[in-house]
């Protein structure tokens, strides 16, 4: 089969020229072939997913069929999916089997899309390159030595190495932009409050935020007419008005002001990323775009303020993980302290237990003023830089990650260097804005992304602007070498 | 030397909402356990809260009926703690910034009137709770209650006796039930209370250390427990100790208050805005529309009892205890009895009947159209005072005997034909010479003695009026 993408898939399911069970038991079979060695996915059922597949050929049959109807794409296993194994990457919920769907898990149920399995991530969403997670590290399909990026490393991995062509991610403080960078695909990390929380597995409540990966901004765009709603189950989504992502995707974008902070291409970025980026830019300048210099100068604030705000929110949003009625709890123990303290202490990995003790700390009296709050307001100040910014420009743009994909435990026991890896994602987390990374050229055959901000609100322009880079560039169509069968 | 006693109290109060304060699971008390624990009651892993908007609304009432500030904007915080009856691992409450202000409570002891000042009042949500000797070899967990509203009332410390804690806890209960946010149940924990208790010498400024008596469930325990706890502290520091400050457990069994954890070990809640919910926004086309739909609250409705009624304070404020007992009163009044007359019976003879047969008001078996008909029956002279206590008592066993045909049936009419009194009359005073004479020389009492017997000569149904009357005129 050639390597297609979700709009191809849509376009031939509904001219009958391919099966959504063809395609679907495609993708099982190379999941069976290559997962082994990547490990991108948690948990596979075979005969779900192809009963689901069936299901979505009736309805295509039926004339019933949505746009989405019949598409195979993987879901995170940080979503619950009612009847499967949930884990988020932990072994305190290794055995946790979800009674009920997400609303994002449901949305794609619901057109009939095909989950073909729950995806591999760092343990609750905590790491920057897929580590963590009890369920052993990712691969990075591009090399097998490196990490693929995370937290959302097994999405990223799964559509890399073709074992499926999109897949739900989400991003705390670069976890869709960062492995999408590492692995060379397009992923969105929407406004905050555009896709509902509800149902996926809460890190950082105030920063989390749902999005869609893919190879290319079209499948993403496909992606979002799905996912992007009002929820009145999460009440903090936010009632948008419902838009056609694919709408505006082919407008030419000459004209367009695109800001480059002159904080994103400091110390600490790659030398030939940054080469990367900058022809990247003057690709832009060909399209009729033209270049302003702005300035986001909290940028570095952004990393010390978020390890504040996260791991205080987290240490909080953990906390129901007590070995009382769902999830691990640890075989022997003498009183409730005991149990509570062996199932956190033997249930949680050690990034997860290094975020919950920072939380706690912050937020213990006497501290709270000095950290928690003093952070909040920082906060507000990055967000303040972003809206100047956003007075001179349409989008933002610069590297997503310091560099491309880096070694299998070079970092993992280096927590403060890892956290560097997210220096250019983290502070639109912090302002709640729409993110994107776009692969925009390589470095040593690595992937290398380019990242898109824009302005709450503003994916519909952001898939427009990634879309015109795509039609003029191939670098979202490379595969890794050897993977594709 | 003499001592004073300082008295707080924090109430909890379970608002009477069909659902849970964040989730759509019912509030009903006493089913199966965890047949009411939806997924968020068991803090499945991304269920996430929605407020529910009766709370709000509740809430607002409150504040309204104490005179207190609304809070434009209040925040959801989150109380952080490991407890089994805790599923989320916190408490979602109100920290910083409650939804009710300052505002404040008139209660009454014996004739004296004081204002006590709320604090502040704000949302919160209920914990499960822990079986125990339920499940074989372990403690069981209940998660109905879990997600339960509430609001948490706190006073200022302006209380000074167990009677004045007393009557502001009853007062309190009363106004929760009257503006209909609480079903007002003390044994199924809908209403309780935390005591908090310190004495300092008299007259000083100086609060003393004060202990906190956890979970009150009933008026005669919050006395019981103050008079303890009051005694206990004044002979600890009469004998030179320190007391620290605790959390206690009053102990019911032997009305001993005993202390639970001391302040040391207290827990560091690590309070912070819940980020899962919005900022709490209300309007204030909103707080007015909620004051314009309220009903009557009852020290207005007293007050308006007793100028446009002339009922007396006791009566006036007997009425107004409870909102059904004022809808009982008003709609026995809608049906033409005398209000002074109404409120006599309903305290009287329907409370003490009711009381025997363990019943609300809304129960009772004689409705108020009966009782409004039987006392106009009074009124109008048809029967006495002491044949309406006889109908009454055959009403409350069969309430639909229709009125007027008991009254031909018992034979209860009253004789108000003055010819036949008077034959009545002069009978007695015929066959009574010597109790004449006595009235004659002075003895008022004889008079009685006579009335009495004439009353007797007509089997009680000579109206006492006319019989008092014509007598009168007989022997004068």
């Amino acid at each position: 089969m050639e390597d297609w993408g979700i709009k191809e898939i849509s376009n031939l399911l509904r001219e009958n020229k391919i099966s959504s069970l063809e395609i679907t038991t495609h993708y099982l079979q190379q999941i069976k072939q290559k997962n082994p060695e990547i490990n991108a996915f948690i948990t596979v059922d075979e005969t779900r997913t192809l009963a689901q597949a069936k299901l979505a050929d009736e309805r295509i049959q039926k004339g019933e069929g949505d746009i989405f109807t019949g598409i195979p794409i993987a879901q995170t296993d940080i979503f619950c999916a009612e009847d499967w194994l949930t884990s988020c990457g932990s072994k305190m919920l290794h055995n946790f089997v979800a009674p009920y769907d997400a609303t994002v898990v449901k949305q794609f149920n619901d057109v009939g899309a095909v989950n073909l399995g729950k995806t591999n991530m760092d343990e609750f969403a905590m790491g920057s390159s897929n580590e963590t997670s009890y369920f052993g590290a990712v691969k990075n399909p591009w090399d097998l030595t490196r990490v693929p990026g995370g937290s959302s490393g097994g999405s990223a991995a799964a559509i890399a190495a073709r074992m499926c062509p999109g897949a739900t991610a989400t991003d705390t403080g670069g976890s869709i932009r960062q492995p999408a960078s590492l692995c060379g695909l397009t992923g969105l990390k929407p406004t905050y409050g555009l896709v509902s929380r509800y149902g996926m597995i809460a890190f950082a409540s105030s920063l989390d935020q749902a999005g869609p990966m893919a190879k290319s901004s079209e499948d993403c765009a496909m992606m979002m007419n799905v996912m992007a709603g009002y929820d009145v189950k999460d009440s903090t989504s936010i009632d948008h008005k419902k838009e056609d992502y694919t709408k505006n995707i082919d407008q030419p974008i000459d004209g367009l002001k695109i800001g480059l902070p002159k904080e994103f291409f400091a110390e600490g970025l790659d030398h030939n990323v940054a080469k990367v980026i900058e022809s990247a830019i003057d690709q832009y300048k060909k399209l009729g775009a033209t270049i302003v210099d702005v300035s986001l100068p909290n940028t570095n604030l952004s990393i010390p303020v978020y390890y504040v705000l996260a791991p205080a929110e987290a240490s909080s949003n953990l906390s129901r993980y007590d070995g009382v009625r769902f999830g691990y709890r640890t075989n022997q123990y003498d009183d409730l302290m005991d149990m509570y303290c062996k199932t956190r202490q033997e249930g949680f990995g050690d990034e997860v237990k290094r975020r919950i003790l920072i939380g706690t700390y912050v937020l213990s009296a006497g501290y709270y003023d000095a950290y928690y709050l003093k952070a909040q307001q920082i906060r507000h100040l990055i967000s303040e830089d972003f809206k100047k910014a956003f007075q001179v420009c349409d989008v933002i743009m610069g590297p997503t990650a310091p560099s491309t994909a880096f070694k299998a435990n070079e970092k993992i026991d280096d927590p403060v260097t890892m956290y560097l890896q997210d220096i250019f994602t983290i502070s639109t987390n912090l302002a709640g804005l729409p993110g994107m990374s776009i692969p925009a050229g390589s470095v040593n055959e690595l992937p290398v992304g380019l990242q898109i901000i824009g302005n709450y609100f503003s994916e519909g322009l952001m898939l427009n602007v990634a879309h015109q880079f795509q039609k003029m560039t191939d670098w979202h169509k490379a595969v890794p070498q050897g993977l594709l069968s | 030397m003499s001592w004073e006693v300082v008295i707080g109290i924090e109430t909890h109060v379970q608002l009477q909402t069909k659902t849970k304060i964040f989730s759509g699971a019912s509030t009903e008390f006493g089913a199966e356990p965890n047949t009411q624990a939806c997924l968020l009651s068991v803090a499945f892993p991304g269920t996430l809260p929605v407020l529910n908007d009766e709370v709000v609304q509740c809430a607002i009432k409150f504040g309204l009926a104490t005179n207190a500030e609304i809070a434009s904007r209040s925040i959801f915080a989150r109380k952080n703690y490991f407890y089994p009856d805790l599923p989320k691992g916190y408490q979602i409450s109100q920290y910083e910034i409650p939804i009710v202000g300052k505002g404040s409570l008139e209660i009454e002891v014996g004739d004296i009137k004081k204002r006590v000042r709320i604090t502040r009042a704000h949302l919160e949500e209920d914990a499960g709770k822990s079986l125990h000797g339920v499940v074989k070899n372990g403690t069981g967990i209940d998660l109905n209650r879990a997600g339960t509203p509430l609001l948490e009332i706190v006073s200022e410390p302006d209380m000074s006796s167990a009677a004045e804690a007393v009557a502001y806890a009853k007062k309190l209960h009363e106004l929760v039930r009257w503006i209909g946010i609480c079903d007002g149940n003390m044994q199924e924990g809908s209403f309780r209370c935390d005591i908090n208790v310190s004495v300092k010498p008299k007259g000083s400024d100086k609060l003393g250390t004060r202990r906190e008596i956890k979970n009150l469930n009933s008026f005669k325990f919050i006395e019981q427990a103050i008079h303890y706890e009051t005694q206990w502290q004044i002979e600890m520091l009469e004998e030179g100790k320190i007391i620290q400050q605790a959390t206690v457990l009053f102990n019911p069994e032997t009305a001993e208050t005993r202390a639970m954890r001391s302040k040391e070990e207290a827990n560091d809640y690590r309070y912070f805005p819940d980020p899962d919910l919005l900022p709490l926004e209300i309007p204030d086309e909103k707080i007015s529309e909620i004051k314009a739909a309220m009903i009557e609250l009852p020290h207005l409705m007293k007050a308006r009892l007793e100028r446009d009624y002339q009922l007396s304070p006791y009566d006036a404020s007997g009425i107004t205890s409870d909102k059904a007992v004022a809808d009982y009163f008003f709609a026995t009044l809608k049906e033409g009895a005398e209000p002074k007359q109404i409120a006599n019976w309903i305290l009287g003879q329907l409370f003490s009947k009711l009381n025997e047969h363990n019943l609300s008001i809304e129960d009772s078996p004689i409705k108020p159209q009966v009782l409004s008909l039987l006392l106009k029956r009074i009124q109008d002279a048809t029967i006495s005072n002491n044949s309406a206590k006889q109908l009454f008592e055959k009403l409350w066993m069969s309430p639909s005997l229709e009125i007027d045909a008991l009254i031909e049936i018992e034979g209860l009419k009253q004789v108000s034909d003055s010819g036949l009194i008077e034959k009545m009359i002069d009978e007695v005073l015929k066959n009574n010479q010597a109790m004449v004479d006595e009235y004659r020389s002075g003895k008022e009492k004889a008079f009685n003695a006579l009335v009495g017997q004439i009353m007797k000569a007509s089997k009680g149904k000579a109206n006492p009026g006319q019989v008092n009357d014509l007598l009168k005129k007989k022997l004068s």
